[in-house]
């Protein structure tokens, strides 16, 4: 999957409540949600993106609760992806899960606002189109592939026959 | 080699012969529950993939806490998902508003979760569930829906960090403390994708509400659970006897740490406050005594306990709460409710001028029942001080123990518990 997007900057210990407002989470549906992405943080942020946009952030995105709604907010919202120097673990595990494509690169704060992106997640490679430079992808334990592969979690489960 | 605590449950737990940090593994899940807020995605998931039952019916808990009385009409539905999913398919610990409490409470309370289990719960606070020497970690809807259809969780074991605490707390000085000076010094992110093993003689001598606030906060520094060895403490409190079993469940001698970090709890001379934004960021409390509060909040899993209001009583007795200062006290549980009425707690806190409210999460994480306007700050005992946690995005968290947030709520600002009490 080849994914091209335009660069949102964000910082270190992006928490999820800056991603979604727990005042929020009275819906499950990702539209809904992701009209109220970054909602405290860059108002109106949803209107400002273009389907595709792709979020460059530093370290230990998505700190904080559990809410599964923070990586389907981002989904909701037509964001491609998001790069990240490190995530916070629940995020990470709730992105790969429901396939929302995250990725660990270590010179992500070499990457700046309005860059254009161009992410080939199987070549394991992020081309700076802008900047013209490559960056390498740390590439996904195998077991992580194969649940990406299948489309999440619960494709998964189906696919191995547990339910 | 030997094994952390941790990799002992979940060797224990995945059916394989060896495990070590770093590995894959599908393991069998004790206990998993969910809330208001996460179950109904993950209800959303199990229907989508077209579920006929549960994995075990008993061993599921749909908890109504986050939003509960339900504070609108949004609220309300997604409380009746929960409603209509136990129903259906028979869950037997769904617990109705009035039964209700805050779910890291509610579940060990009764005896739900022992040592040597392995708990997940859609809530990032389950690693509040260590305390008992459980493996006990926070996931989302989808790994929810997962554990309630199969009975099992992926999980990649983590590297443990220990964490050692040596000395008495001085006076004034609690759990909380020890966890917010902990938070300063390693960070946000100090135990990114780790398990925090609690250990050394202050937290051997600490009763369990005080161990259920350390393991609390793990996931404020990014564990993947907080966790104590099981002992007589934890024994008294499960009342059951397992003692031959749980007397093995220690990290070995020579198990590998990623990290050792020690403590000597006498150094810290005072007690902690976390500034916004976050729970890291952490101060002496005579250093913020110029800061003005109009809010003050007792409760949330993290100091919501009986202990909790107990300490909050015993500063607040006899006395009025600053006439600029609204105070809101939150037992976690409905027998801790309880309980305080029966120890005249409930009233020590309606005549000092505070709300004596139901349990719910409520205002800790900005629901309901103490929403905090624009330029508006709040001493609470809850666990995040994230920008706009509990209402507008200009208004200000400080974390604290009950003893200080008391003394705050008496003297109008940030204030230490010797200043209003002996």
């Amino acid at each position: 999957m080849v994914i091209r997007g335009k660069v949102w900057i964000f910082g270190d210990d992006i928490n999820t409540d800056l991603i979604i407002p727990a005042r929020f989470l009275i819906s499950s549906h990702p539209e809904e949600l992701g009209k109220n992405l970054f909602a405290d943080l860059i108002p109106g942020f949803s209107q400002k993106i273009e389907r595709g946009d792709v979020i460059v952030a530093g370290k230990n995105f998505g700190c904080g609760s559990s809410r599964e709604h923070a990586p389907l907010a981002i989904k909701g919202a037509g964001i491609s992806s998001v790069i990240a120097i490190s995530f916070a673990r629940i995020f990470f595990r709730n992105a790969i899960n429901i396939g929302l494509p995250i990725i660990e690169c270590k010179e992500a704060k070499e990457i700046g606002a309005k860059e254009e992106l161009e992410i080939d997640l199987k070549q394991g490679k992020i081309r700076n189109l802008t900047q013209h430079k490559i960056y390498d992808i740390q590439p996904f334990p195998e077991f992580l592939q194969e649940l990406i592969n299948q489309g999440g979690l619960l494709n998964w489960i189906k696919e191995n026959k547990y339910v | 080699m030997g094994l952390t605590i941790t990799e002992k449950i979940l060797l224990r737990h995945s059916g394989d012969k060896e495990i070590y940090p770093g590995k894959f593994i599908l393991a069998e899940v004790d206990f998993a529950f969910g809330n208001d807020i996460t179950a109904p995605l993950a209800i959303k998931a199990l229907e989508e993939i077209g579920i006929k039952k549960v994995f075990n019916p008993k061993r599921i808990a749909l908890i109504p806490d986050h939003f509960t009385p339900a504070k609108d009409l949004s609220s309300a539905r997604q409380a009746k998902i929960l409603a209509d999913f136990a129903r259906k398919y028979k869950i037997k610990h769904y617990y109705e508003v009035g039964k209700m409490g805050i779910e890291h409470a509610l579940l060990p309370e009764l005896g739900l979760i022992n040592p040597g289990d392995l708990v997940i719960g859609a809530d990032s606070h389950t690693c509040t569930l260590g305390a008992l020497g459980a493996f006990a970690t926070g996931v989302g809807s989808t790994d929810l829906a997962g554990a309630m259809a199969i009975g099992k969780v992926w999980l990649k074991v983590p590297e443990t960090i220990k964490f050692v605490y040596y000395g008495k707390l001085h006076k004034w000085l609690t759990a909380k403390d020890v966890i917010l000076y902990t938070l300063g010094d390693i960070g946000v992110e100090g135990a990114l994708y780790k398990a925090m093993e609690f250990t050394g003689e202050t937290i051997s001598k600490l009763d369990m509400d005080g161990r259920f606030t350390l393991c609390n906060m793990a996931i404020e520094a990014g564990g993947k659970t907080g966790i104590i060895e099981p002992d007589e403490i934890t024994l008294n409190y499960i009342q059951r006897n397992q003692k031959s079993e749980i007397k093995n469940l220690k990290s070995d001698k020579d198990a590998e740490y990623a990290g050792i970090k020690e403590y000597d709890v006498r150094n810290w001379k005072e007690p902690a406050v976390a500034c916004p934004d976050l729970p890291s960021n952490v101060k002496p409390v005579s250093e913020l005594k110029e800061i003005k509060i109009h809010q003050v909040v007792i409760g949330s899993c993290t100091n919501g306990r009986i202990s909790d209001l107990r300490a909050s009583a015993k500063i607040l007795k006899g006395k009025r709460i600053h006439p600029e200062v609204r105070m809101i006290v939150i037992p976690a549980t409905q027998s801790i409710y309880l309980q305080a009425v029966r120890e005249g707690l409930a009233e020590i806190f309606v005549k000092a001028g505070a709300v004596f409210s139901t349990p719910t999460c409520g205002p800790c994480l900005g629901g309901h029942m103490g929403i905090l306007d624009k330029g508006e700050k709040c001493i609470s005992t809850t666990n995040r001080n994230f920008r706009g946690r509990m209402g507008h995005p200009e208004s200000e968290v400080y974390l604290a123990s009950p003893l200080v947030a008391s003394a705050s709520a008496i003297k109008g600002r940030i204030a230490h518990p010797g200043e209003v009490s002996a």
